[in-house]
């Protein structure tokens, strides 16, 4: 086992761990600094994998960006752990239930899937450098990228209308 | 480094956030969830683009890399979707006093 093996499974568990904490925490605010753990934890999968512009793209949209406006809607509505309402312990059991039989159901599908053995490279390659990335984007995704800035466009003229109400 | 267990780790993280999505109540935590699925699947499609490029590096030296592009797109398109959702959020706690689903699943209201 060497140190990548080491540090795949150290940010599995960190990813897996605050992910289930993301669903358990009574307050709000804890399920969104999880999430952002959680967060931090796939970026670092992302780096491991050579990925780099995504690992810090992540970093600067979800656990920079997104979460904050999640922290700042929470915080606006002062929610707390007794806002939560009662709820049915027979619905968490088979919400629990279902999560879990899904699991086991795609698990059980993909063991012996075409994939299995193939491998990928830790720490080489350079397709996830912003230099490779940027010019395929700018050449081949050239018209879905602008497409994206009118979606922004639309998403950012929505927010404001719903908002302003 | 096999794929199995990237493919396990975002089986297990999608999963988390199906349960997540089914046992809460308060629509802020299930959007939570939502974001935690999308980004289960881009940490697989960074594993699958890493795995073409380790099997199609001799022939193209950018084999896989519409993986990875694809994973820029859905990061534009969660970022569009979270403000818009959020202001919807916003708008119904406004209107109810209460994030609780249960409250919401009436249009009539």
């Amino acid at each position: 086992m060497n140190g990548t093996d080491i540090l795949f499974y150290f940010l599995s568990a960190l990813a897996i761990g605050s992910a289930i904490l993301v669903v358990i925490s009574k307050n709000p605010v804890y399920s969104v600094l999880w999430l952002i753990v959680t967060f931090f934890a796939i970026s670092g999968h992302y780096i491991l994998m050579n990925a780099q512009f995504l690992g810090i793209v992540n970093l600067i949209v979800y656990a920079g960006a997104i979460m904050v406006l999640f922290l700042f809607v929470v915080m606006l509505m002062n929610l707390n752990a007794d806002s939560e309402p009662q709820k049915n312990k027979w619905i968490m059991l088979a919400g629990t239930v279902a999560g879990g039989c899904l699991l086991l159901v795609l698990v059980a599908a993909l063991k012996n899937a075409e994939v299995k053995g193939m491998g990928l490279e830790m720490k080489t390659g350079n397709i996830g450098l912003i230099n490779e990335l940027g010019k395929a984007l700018f050449t081949d995704y050239v018209v879905p990228f602008e497409i994206s800035s009118i979606l922004f466009l639309s998403a950012m003229v929505g927010a404001v209308v719903i908002g302003k109400k | 480094m096999p794929i199995e267990r990237y493919i396990f780790l975002s089986i297990a993280l999608f999963c988390i956030g199906i349960a997540g999505v089914l046992i809460r109540r308060n629509a802020i935590v299930v959007f939570m969830c939502i974001e935690l699925m999308l980004n289960a699947v881009n940490l697989l499609l960074v594993a699958f683009s890493k795995m073409h490029y380790l099997k199609g590096a001799s022939t193209n030296v950018t084999a896989g890399i519409d993986g990875q592009l694809f994973v820029f797109f859905i990061m534009v398109v969660a970022a569009a979707e979270v403000s818009v959702g959020l202001a919807i959020i916003v708008m119904m706690y406004r209107n109810v006093h209460s994030v609780d689903i249960n409250f919401l699943n009436r249009l009539k209201h």
